[in-house]
């Protein structure tokens, strides 16, 4: 008997309690609990989503499609990047206001090519409101995983409301089990000295998320 | 404090050790208060928290009652997705195959994720036997292995190290694992994980193989899904070439739509955050996108075992968010280590003795670890009636019963030792049955009340030694309710 | 009203004075009480120690000795939970042993007629102000049985807020346990110690003179332990308090 055969035939001895006619779809689970924590307009999903993640320390900016170039241009600007990093499908109109090299995602780059770039520009999935969470599904406007890890700044640019959800039950059918998913919510912690939260461990130590707003979304509640 | 949990002794005997350790005690008391109260501050939040657990614990019910056929659909949707499967009977098997397929990619040193998995099955031992070298990326991973110490808690593996003692470990050990403590390291939290940040990066930016657990495993997509904090786990599960996940068979959950409860649970009750900083999910590999091998090795270890107890299996329910240990009396004044096992605290206390089995005497000291207080109960987000389980294990030790070991039916036999306190047990259960004899003893006792000592000797030295015996009354309730009211009438079909 | 009193096995011996207090407080209140002399423990030592089968033939003689009651009230939140939490599971692990006739039933019927003492002036005679004074400071320490097995809630301290004379003071740290747990006490008595050393520890901070309780085997090792340190904080039963008023003091 392989260990495969061995471990599914434990199983199944262990189980003889359970009725020969329930099937794995039972006993039924209640789904009594929310889709979403309270009611609130498209515009209020927007807003708590920016509470929540100024709330776990990402820095939060808003614009619009015309001022978002100006917008990159100076938040790379300000901290003396030199280089960022985009995914192969970023609008190229994005990084048109900002006088740093574009470093493309490659499948050849290696770790340490990643690990020389300053910052790295993507778009995001989904964001959720109610925990302040990004998500991130390797579309071509967000590249590989580990672009969005390596470098030491992330900027994030969620279209509002479109891409805003109000809670994790809203946020899974939204997104593709097959694809590898990142949810990011604030920059990299650890509360592992004394269960005392400090930001920056592995991951970026710096957040920015840009809420774009787009025109052609119609604000409604 | 050596490197592993072999040959520890029976809880109270650590634990008695550990309660007159005051730093520890103060780390602890520090740890796990500042903890209680931000979790009790992110579940009020939810006013559907009850309908939340009362639905992950449902989840996890129905999977564990069909759990050949989720496993089954997991396997099928892993291969369809590009990942192997392998299957571990227990800890030796486990250890083996990881170890073949590290050699296979020619590498001897690995990255991990934290893992309870394999802290369970000593992975890193193993590893070291054959020649690999183990990082662990998780901070208190890290500071655990560099100082040669054993994890005492789930969520913070180092919670018993306070900040200047892991400045110590980082200045002392740093060097002979790789890029040494920055000098002048202090003590701040910020300074220490910065020099974390520092020595690990040249391992996550070279490594070929990554290990990690998984905190759950979608049946129907195939899809495995890491919660952490830091970003080490990501770090090991994207820029390896090879990804080999170790994970217990009871983390499988039916459905994708399964985790918009697990993913509300799990952050509000382990760190306390709506969110963990990052969640991974992936599906088998993806084409230019992370590792292109990945290996699943499901763990059985005891956990049919486990779930051959139609009690005692709900302890496979747990999803590892530590909240019980972090409410636990018990646990914050013994400390992990007491426990025995990477499963410290009132989880601990009823998965350890069922997963090893209670021929040992630390595992049969283990479910009387419990005040049964309850307060793990009530924070346990996959409702695990921990003190119930305790209760169970309890009658396990004392009067036996049927079991399962390795797979086979047994009867256990009563543990040794407990010889006096069954002789005990039945005479009181036999005079509790008879009231005439028991009202003889009160009399007894209420006339020789004056030559009660205050202190006991023999067993009864455990109470006395920190507290007074009670005064026995000159006269028990029932004489006192006979010569104040006569015999109440039995049965007269009173009160309707 | 008639109810039958269940005044537990530690009551009857050690503390008669909580049994005569429920007598009187029940009495002062318009009911009428039985003490059927066939009770004795509700079995909860031998359990949670793991020697369930012995606790059946108490689970049996529970049952013969309520039966023809409504209302069964005991001053313990520990053995009305065991009642009410543990009866039904002996039944059915008999049950499952295809053996034990008769013990579900017997925890069917003693289920919902028991009632710890607070729950019955709250619930079934609706009062919070029995009338009761008692002109000391005292700190209310909510036992584990009674605040998470029962689901008390703040029934005690609504009972206390209403009594004469009585000065409420919180005391810190209320909800944890204070290290009696049965024989945890004389198994892991290091841990217990230190437990009872902690809570004794927040109760003297309140400055209050006395503390109270609804269950006399938790304020037997807060006592012992209160005494054993020469402090002279007075552990007192809820029952006490509830029965003293200024024209008989307790």
């Amino acid at each position: 008997m392989s260990s495969r055969d061995v471990v599914l035939a434990r199983v199944r001895q262990a189980l003889t309690d359970v009725p020969r006619g329930e099937g794995p779809d039972g006993p039924p689970v209640a789904r009594d609990y929310r889709r979403v924590h309270g009611s609130r307009t498209r515009a209020q999903t927007v807003e708590l989503l920016a509470e929540n993640l100024a709330d776990y320390r990402a820095i939060v900016h808003r614009t619009d499609a015309e001022g978002l170039p100006g917008l990159i241009g100076r938040l790379l600007a300000e901290r003396g990047a030199r280089t960022v990093l985009v995914p192969p499908g970023l609008d190229a109109s994005w990084t048109a206001g900002a006088d740093v090299t574009r470093v493309e995602d490659r499948v050849s780059s290696t770790p340490h090519e990643l690990d020389a770039v300053d910052s790295v520009l993507t778009g995001c999935a989904v964001a959720i409101a109610e925990t302040g969470t990004l998500v991130l599904d390797a579309d071509p406007d967000q590249g590989r995983r580990r672009i969005t890890l390596v470098p030491d700044r992330h900027l994030c640019v969620v279209r509002v409301p479109g891409q805003v959800v109000g809670s994790v039950p809203e946020a899974l059918p939204r997104l593709a089990p097959d694809r590898p998913l990142t949810w990011i919510s604030g920059p990299s912690a650890t509360s592992d000295i004394e269960l005392d939260r400090v930001e920056g461990v592995h991951g970026p130590r710096t957040l920015e998320v840009i809420l774009l707003t787009a025109d052609e979304e119609e604000e409604t509640g | 404090m050596s490197g592993t949990y072999l040959g520890m002794p029976a809880f109270p005997r650590a634990a008695a050790a550990s309660t007159r350790d005051t730093q520890l005690r103060a780390n602890l008391t520090h740890a796990t208060r500042t903890i209680r109260d931000k979790r009790a501050k992110a579940v009020a939040e939810l006013d559907d928290w009850a309908q939340l657990r009362a639905a992950g614990a449902a989840v996890k019910d129905r999977t564990l009652r069909h759990l050949d056929h989720y496993l089954e659909q997991l396997e099928a949707a892993v291969i369809a997705a590009g990942g192997q499967v392998h299957w571990a009977v227990d800890a030796d098997e486990a250890n083996r195959i990881v170890t073949r397929l590290v050699r296979e990619t020619g590498e001897t040193e690995v990255v991990k994720v934290k893992s309870m998995a394999t802290q369970e099955i000593g992975l890193n031992e193993a590893l070291a036997e054959a020649g690999i070298r183990a990082y662990e990326t998780d901070l208190a991973e890290l500071i655990v292995q560099l100082g040669h110490d054993l994890p005492s808690h789930i969520l913070v593996p180092a919670i018993h190290r306070n900040r200047s003692e892991i400045r110590d470990i980082f200045r002392r050990e740093m060097a002979s694992w790789g890029r040494p403590a920055p000098d002048g390291l202090t003590d701040s939290p910020a300074e220490l994980a910065e020099a974390a940040r520092l020595h690990l990066r040249e391992k996550f930016l070279s490594a070929k193989v990554g290990i990690s657990g998984a905190n759950f495993m979608v049946a129907e997509t195939g899809t495995l899904v890491v919660v952490e904090s830091e970003g080490n786990g990501r770090m090991c599960l994207t820029l390896p070439e090879t990804l080999i996940s170790v994970v217990g068979i009871e983390k499988v959950v039916p459905a994708w739509q399964d985790l918009e409860v697990f993913l509300q649970l799990l952050p509000r009750s382990s760190t306390a955050e709506r969110m963990n900083p990052y969640t991974s999910t992936w599906t088998g590999t993806t084409d230019g996108d992370g590792p292109q091998t990945f290996h699943l090795v499901l763990l059985d270890n005891g956990r049919t075992d486990t779930l051959a107890d139609t009690v005692g299996r709900q302890a496979l329910r747990c999803i590892r968010c530590s909240a019980c240990l972090n409410v636990c009396p018990v646990y914050e004044r013994a400390g992990g280590h007491a426990y025995g096992s990477p499963y410290p605290g009132p989880i601990g206390a009823i998965l350890t003795p069922q997963l090893r089995g209670l021929a040992g005497s630390l595992e049969a000291s283990l479910p009387y670890a419990s005040s049964l207080c309850g307060a793990c109960y009530e924070v346990c987000p996959v409702a695990i009636d921990i003190p119930e389980v305790l209760v169970h294990l309890r009658e396990r030790v004392v009067e036996g019963g049927p079991v399962t070991r390795g797979g086979a039916r047994t009867v256990l036999r009563p543990a040794r030792g407990h010889a006096a306190e069954r002789a005990t047990m039945r005479a009181a259960g036999w005079a509790f049955d008879h009231p005439g004899v028991l009202r003889a003893g009160m009399r007894l006792a209420a006339r020789t009340r004056r030559l009660h000592p205050r202190r006991l000797p023999g067993p009864g030295r455990a109470w006395s030694r920190t507290r007074d015996l009670p005064a026995v009354p000159a006269e028990s309730f029932r004489d006192w309710w006979q010569r104040t009211r006569g015999t109440s009438p039995k049965h007269e079909g009173g009160g309707k | 009203m008639r109810v039958a009193l269940f005044v537990t096995c530690i009551n009857d011996a050690l503390h008669p004075r909580t049994g005569q207090a429920v007598v009187t407080l029940l009495e002062r209140l318009g009911v009428e009480v039985d003490f059927p002399v066939e009770q004795s423990c509700c079995g909860q030592p031998q359990f949670n120690t793991g020697y369930r089968h012995a606790t059946e033939p108490l689970v049996r003689r529970f049952d013969r000795a309520f039966r023809d009651y409504e209302y069964v009230v005991t001053p313990s939140g520990s053995c009305a939970a065991m009642v009410r939490d543990n009866y039904p599971r002996i039944g059915a692990k008999a049950a499952a042993e295809g053996r034990g006739r008769g013990l579900v039933d017997a925890a069917a019927v003693a289920v919902p007629k028991m009632y710890e003492l607070t729950e019955f002036l709250v619930d079934v005679l609706k009062v919070e102000d029995v009338g009761a004074c008692y002109p000391h400071t005292v700190t209310y320490h909510p036992t584990c049985h009674g605040l998470r097995m029962l689901g008390l809630g703040d029934r005690p301290r609504r009972l206390l807020e209403h009594v004469e004379g009585l000065e409420l003071r919180e005391l810190p740290g209320a909800e944890e346990c204070c290290g009696f747990g049965g024989t945890f006490a004389v198994k892991n008595p290091a841990v217990s110690a230190a437990m009872g050393a902690d809570k004794v520890r927040h109760i003297l901070g309140t400055g209050a003179e006395a503390v109270c309780t609804v269950d006399n085997s938790c304020l037997l090792h807060i006592g012992g332990t209160l005494t054993r340190q020469g402090a002279t904080v007075r552990p007192v039963h809820i029952a006490e308090i509830l029965a003293s008023t200024e024209g008989s003091p307790w």
